[in-house]
């Protein structure tokens, strides 16, 4: 599904920020993403994303090599990955529904096919009764919760969490990786760069954990 | 008896339920320097109001003056020794009156020549003491079985120092001026919508900048530019044609004043210029129209260029 080889990157003329990265994502496959602060998670996850190009190496998404990729062919990838940022992104002039909604929204759907959708995916992150309500008046968990919930809405084949549980209490940030978990149940490869070792210890799961700008494996 | 809070705070929540009434726009419009654009199309609409204006009612002078010019001829008798001017004067006439397609044909009187030379040779002018030549006014009422060729002809070959003029050079030369002026205006017009293009092109990026992170994250929902330069498109639409019907507004508006205003000004300073000028300013039912045009063009090239714009930046940012 996912192939990185020999990938370095490198911002300007500055040291390589990730060397020589080689590994696969499988369909179906869940992993962690952990290692130190300013290890390279975040640099590694906007790679993931086709937000960064590397400077160096291959890297394959859905069996198309990112290099070769048009702007026209980008909209149609992103919609098969979902991605939950740490600073979670929300458009704060949206209600937390139509936030959720955005990514049928932008697919040109007409409400009415996905509103119980979204609906119920509020409810069941527990933000049924704040699906009205605007992003700078929700908690720092429940906007991790919206943008959860975006990421999620559109059963992406791919998703991509950073720090998804950072700002959540351990029996919602359980509640919640037991929402990824059943994602990955129902086919999702997913990816979640992490801290809490409390939540990786939840789920006995493959992890890539980066430290200065290399990565080792765990299976 | 007051209810009980939860009661109180159960009911927004019911009332919510299915609140979702139109949708909110993607972009959000205090984000666009909305006001400031909207007055800017509205100053350039105005302005390529009145320019249409004028150009309209150059253009509809100009086939007045040609048409009245185009519907006489004069004949020119001048004075050679040893002829009877009168007599020739006449001669002219009779000529004229009998020709096809002619209304009437008048000969100057010694009174009527005078007063036509009274601004350059002053009152009491003894025509008998100088050789001035002398006028037939010939008045078409056909112009198709009129020929001009035919009766010059016929002037040069009966009437001693008879010639004819048909004033081609005067009709030739407003037909210039008023052709000039036309282009002048149309020139105008294209710099003012030029101008205003560019400022949509400078609102639009602006905006584009003030909503990077909007468009980042409908890029990671996968949006298409097309997508994203349509929810932009929607708010210049709208602000072009505010803008557009305001100054195509004011620009009716302000022409109707002027038409009603000189149309009670008979013999105010100024006025009669006009008159004399451009005939009884009416702006037609046409120019009207283009006006009427001009504020759909001014929506329609507002939605166009801010895509354009859009898509451009996108597609840089790519």
């Amino acid at each position: 599904m996912i192939r990185f080889e020999n990938v370095g990157l490198r911002y300007g003329m500055g040291p390589e920020v990730l060397s020589d990265l080689t590994f696969r994502i499988d369909p179906h496959s869940f992993q962690f993403l952990t290692g130190p602060s300013g290890a390279g998670k975040t640099t590694l996850l906007r790679l993931l994303f086709l937000n960064l190009k590397p400077t160096r190496g291959l890297i394959s998404i859905f069996n198309q090599d990112t290099a070769r990729i048009t702007p026209r062919e980008m909209p149609g990838l992103r919609r098969r990955i979902g991605v939950v940022f740490q600073e979670f992104r929300l458009l704060d002039h949206l209600t937390t529904y139509e936030n959720v909604a955005l990514p049928y929204r932008v697919l040109g759907q007409d409400e009415a096919s996905y509103r119980a959708d979204v609906v119920d995916l509020l409810d069941w992150v527990g933000l049924g009764d704040r699906k009205h309500v605007y992003p700078p008046v929700l908690s720092g968990g429940e906007k991790q919760r919206a943008a959860i919930a975006r990421a999620l809405i559109t059963k992406p084949e791919f998703l991509l969490a950073d720090e998804p549980t950072g700002n959540v209490d351990p029996p919602l940030a359980k509640r919640l990786l037991r929402l990824f978990y059943e994602m990955n149940r129902l086919g999702t490869a997913v990816v979640i760069a992490t801290h809490d070792l409390t939540l990786m210890e939840q789920v006995d799961a493959r992890r890539l954990v980066l430290t200065d700008g290399r990565l080792e494996i765990y299976e | 008896m007051s209810k009980p809070a939860s009661e109180k705070l159960a009911r927004p929540v019911k009332a919510v339920e299915h609140p979702q009434r139109g949708r909110l726009p993607l972009v959000p419009p205090q984000t666009i320097a909305g006001r400031a654009l909207v007055l800017v199309i509205s100053i350039m609409a105005f302005l390529a109001g009145l320019t249409i204006a004028g150009v309209s009612l150059v253009s509809q002078a100009a086939q007045g003056w040609e048409s009245e010019i185009g519907r006489e001829v004069t004949i020119e008798v001048r004075p050679i020794d040893g002829s009877d001017m009168s007599a020739e004067v006449a001669k002219a006439v009779a000529l004229a009156q009998e020709f096809p397609g002619v209304g009437s044909a008048h000969g100057l009187t010694d009174q009527e020549t005078s007063r036509l030379l009274e601004p350059w040779l002053g009152a009491g002018v003894d025509l008998g003491s100088l050789p001035v030549p002398r006028l037939v006014v010939v008045t078409i009422d056909d112009p198709g079985a009129f020929s001009v060729k035919d009766l010059a002809a016929q002037v040069t070959a009966q009437v001693r120092g008879g010639s004819v003029d048909d004033h081609a050079i005067w009709v030739d030369r407003l037909a210039a001026m008023a052709n000039s002026m036309v282009f002048a205006g149309l020139g105008v017009l294209v710099l003012m919508l030029t101008a205003m293009v560019l400022s949509i092109v400078f609102a639009t990026r602006a905006a584009m900048a003030g909503n990077r992170d909007v468009i980042e994250v409908l890029h990671f929902c996968g949006a298409e530019d097309r997508f994203i330069a349509g929810e932009f498109q929607r708010h210049f639409l709208l602000l072009g044609m505010k803008g557009g019907a305001i100054g195509g507004g004011s620009a009716v508006a302000v022409l109707g004043l002027l038409s009603w205003w000189l149309s009670g000004a008979a013999g105010r300073p100024g006025a009669d210029q006009i008159e004399a000028l451009v005939g009884s300013f009416e702006i037609g039912w046409r120019a009207y129209g283009w006006i009427g045009a001009l504020v759909v063009a001014v929506a329609a090239l507002t939605a166009a260029t801010s895509r354009l714009a859009v898509r451009r930046s996108l597609q840089a940012m790519a």
